[in-house]
């Protein structure tokens, strides 16, 4: 080859085949979706549990699309049915993830839906799911002598709670808990959103 | 006509389409000795080695494996010689700059990979500092790689090539050590952005959007050297390493700048986007920087030009068409259109193409001059790495397929081949370059040799663990996981005796980089004992 222009725009077009089969095409394809009719958008509290997840880097351990029963048994370990686009409609930025180092969380809400358990799983996972190997979050609770008012108070099993004062969840642990309990996708969605 | 059909039609459209451009830019295509190979060589120079970083035995060693043990008395054209070492001053300082840079990311993100990987199977160890947690240390791990070490040691490599294989002075070397400044300091508020939980939130893109402009203003002044030495070349041919850097160089901030735009993407589609660039970076980046490399150093340590050069052509654009359509394959199964999906396996597959074509050029290239690789360290690691080029790619085709990726899909089995790519291939690549350039860089030769045979077998002997443990890991969990029969715990536990030998094999991994980084500062500091002999000219016949 001796023409660096036929070099360069012959690059260019082929980045603009890719371009358009995987970022513009789908672009026009899923404008169009809606949000199922059940579906709620994230409260404020929520969506800035959401920043939370994304802060911390859930996304690199947990996805969030559960595969269709015709491919895996996602839905049997009781991660529900396989989504469809308008599932993600108010998710900016998407969290489908890519990675189970730990289970899907697509309806994590609706799995546990307590905000007790999520709070205790979030300041120690071990304390309710032994042999897990996630991380715990302390830094997202404080160690007090004693509840003031107002104070969430984590509920511990007695091995792991602290032998003196009581643990309490700081408000990022708090939205982050109702951003994972929103997580609750089982709705039914009628047969025509699932045409791809 | 159904999406099938319009799918089949415009995959076997634009596939003949390139085919034909192909075609249209043959010159002799099936030419065995083809003329555009020797232009990295001066005149008289096929036959004679040339490897900076091999000691004065090593090189003479070379020179027998390679003349097969007859003499060779041709003499290179001097004049020829001299005018290279011209070009390599020109780029001695700017590439000097990003090497640096590129070794001390290098320190950087095997820590911080390091402590991921020992965090997995330690989940209560350093929980209390929040930039320690998990999904941060593991998000700076990535992010000091793509955008610290693999691009810096790729843009030093390809601004050192620039000159050499275009026949003159660099030119814009001080927009590229500009660029580099900017580039750098934009990471490092990335990087500290991510330590606190700032990131836009999408895997590979998580550097905030208002950072990433300086990245690409950095990368653009970083690209302008290429324009302007492109426009003062006295070499008419442009070698196949030209094709890939200069495409790499475009590619990149495209990709860049689509992927980061504000505002743009939304829900599922920004979830293709996503994958969009994700791979593309490494398809349409590094590999690209990482086969320059390859295709240039590989045939001037042995002094024998590329075989079956016309190869590389179609090599070449294989790559450019099917590896930018691949990233779909990494929501197989996901909420994403059924199509886009099937045309991402397809062209995973159709990557056996390019990769056959490198792959035939690689081998016919090393026939009969295997020897010739222990004498060599730049070659012991570029053909190393060339060969990981090849098994990752296959491997990658193959993980793509729908029965495969249901298995693999969502486990540690991704991690090993990602690292199989970025670490097997490219980073091996650029540590055999680096051991070419930098005694061209400083006219000093690598102070103490042994060191590099430590860095080579600590890093071989750590990825086989770190790539055979993962990937044996990955598999097991993905089996457990697509038993319903069986607890999703059990994709947990199975994995941990593998996570730990990640750990053991990332630990002697960071223990190679730590004695190439100090290697590489004794070599920037001109220590140890005084050897600039023949050897730097790089031709041990000119007295």
């Amino acid at each position: 080859m001796e023409n660096e222009f036929k070099l360069i725009s012959g690059a260019l077009v082929t980045l603009a085949v890719s371009a358009s089969a995987l970022v513009v095409l789908p672009y026009f394809q899923l404008q169009s979706v809606r949000p199922p009719e059940k579906l709620k958008d994230y409260s404020p509290d929520e969506a800035q549990g959401r920043q939370q997840y994304i802060s911390e880097g859930c996304v690199y351990c947990h996805s969030q699309q559960p595969r269709d029963a015709s491919q895996a048994p996602d839905a049997k370990r009781g991660w529900g049915r396989a989504p469809v686009p308008g599932d993600y409609y108010y998710d900016k930025p998407h969290l489908l993830g890519t990675m189970r180092t730990g289970p899907d969380l697509f309806n994590i809400g609706a799995r546990q839906p307590s905000i007790d358990w999520q709070l205790g799983h979030l300041y120690q996972p071990r304390a309710y799911t032994p042999n897990s190997i996630m991380p715990g979050f302390p830094y997202l609770f404080e160690l007090k002598a004693q509840a003031a008012e107002g104070d969430k108070v984590v509920t511990l099993p007695p091995a792991f709670a602290p032998a003196k004062g009581v643990i309490v969840a700081k408000p990022e642990a708090i939205r982050l808990a109702k951003y994972l309990l929103s997580l609750d996708h089982t709705y039914p969605i009628p047969d025509a959103a699932q045409a791809k | 006509m159904d999406t099938v059909t319009i799918l089949l039609s415009s995959f076997i459209l634009s596939v003949t389409g390139l085919f034909v451009f192909i075609w249209s830019l043959r010159r002799n295509l099936f030419e065995r000795n083809a003329k555009g190979a020797r232009t990295i060589f001066a005149a008289g120079e096929i036959g004679h080695v040339e490897d900076p970083g091999a000691t004065q035995a090593g090189i003479s060693a070379l020179q027998r494996v390679v003349a097969h043990g007859g003499a060779d008395n041709t003499q290179p054209d001097q004049g020829a010689l001299r005018a290279r070492l011209e070009a390599d001053r020109s780029s001695a300082k700017p590439a000097f700059i990003f090497l640096c840079c590129a070794v001390v990311w290098l320190v950087l993100a095997s820590f911080a990979g390091l402590t991921s990987s020992l965090k997995l199977h330690n989940p209560d160890w350093l929980t209390n500092t929040p930039w320690l947690t998990f999904g941060r240390i593991r998000t700076l791990h990535l992010n000091v790689v793509a955008y610290g070490w693999a691009p810096m040691a790729s843009f030093g490599i390809a601004i050192w090539m620039l000159p050499r294989l275009l026949k003159t002075k660099l030119a814009g070397g001080r927009y590229a050590m500009l660029g580099a400044v900017l580039w750098n300091a934009a990471l490092i508020a990335g990087l500290v952005c991510i330590g606190n939980g700032i990131n836009d939130g999408m895997e590979w893109l998580e550097i905030p959007w208002q950072l990433g402009l300086f990245i690409v203003a950095g990368g653009a002044m970083i690209g302008l050297p290429l324009i302007l030495t492109l426009h003062r070349r006295t070499e008419k041919h442009l070698y196949v390493s030209i094709w890939y850097m200069g495409a790499a160089l475009f590619w990149f901030p495209i990709l860049f700048v689509v992927a980061k735009f504000p505002g743009l993407h939304f829900g599922v589609e920004q979830a293709t986007m996503n994958w969009w660039f994700g791979h593309n970076v490494l398809g349409l980046f590094y590999t690209p920087m990482a086969l320059a490399t390859t295709y240039y150093f590989l045939p001037k340590v042995l002094g024998r030009p590329i075989q079956s050069y016309n190869l590389s052509l179609l090599g070449f654009w294989a790559l450019a068409f099917f590896y930018g359509q691949v990233g779909g394959h990494h929501l197989i199964g996901g909420p994403v259109p059924e199509w886009m999906v099937t045309l991402s396996i397809v062209q995973s597959v159709m990557m056996i193409v390019p990769v056959l074509a490198f792959t035939t050029n690689q081998f016919l290239t090393l026939r009969g001059v295997l020897a010739a690789i222990p004498h060599s360290p730049t070659l012991r690691f570029i053909a190393l790495g060339g060969l990981m080029y090849t098994l990752s790619s296959i491997q990658g085709s193959f993980e793509a397929l729908r029965s495969v990726n249901t298995i693999t899909h969502f486990t540690h089995f991704t991690v090993a081949h990602a690292h199989l790519g970025l670490y097997g291939f490219v980073t091996m690549v650029m540590f055999g370059a680096i051991y070419f350039v930098m005694p061209r860089i400083m006219a000093w030769e690598w102070p103490y040799p042994r060191l590099i045979e430590w860095h080579f077998w600590l890093v071989v002997v750590g990825f086989a663990i770190y790539f055979v443990g993962l990937t044996i890991g990955g598999v097991l969990q993905g089996l457990a996981m697509v038993d319903a029969t069986r607890p999703f715990m059990d994709s947990v536990t199975v994995t941990l005796p593998y996570l730990e030998a990640r750990s053991v094999g990332g630990a002697l991994m960071t223990a190679g980089h730590l004695v190439f980084a100090f290697h590489f500062a004794a070599m920037a500091l001109r220590y140890g004992p005084k050897r600039t002999g023949s050897v730097i000219l790089g031709n041990p016949f000119a007295a």
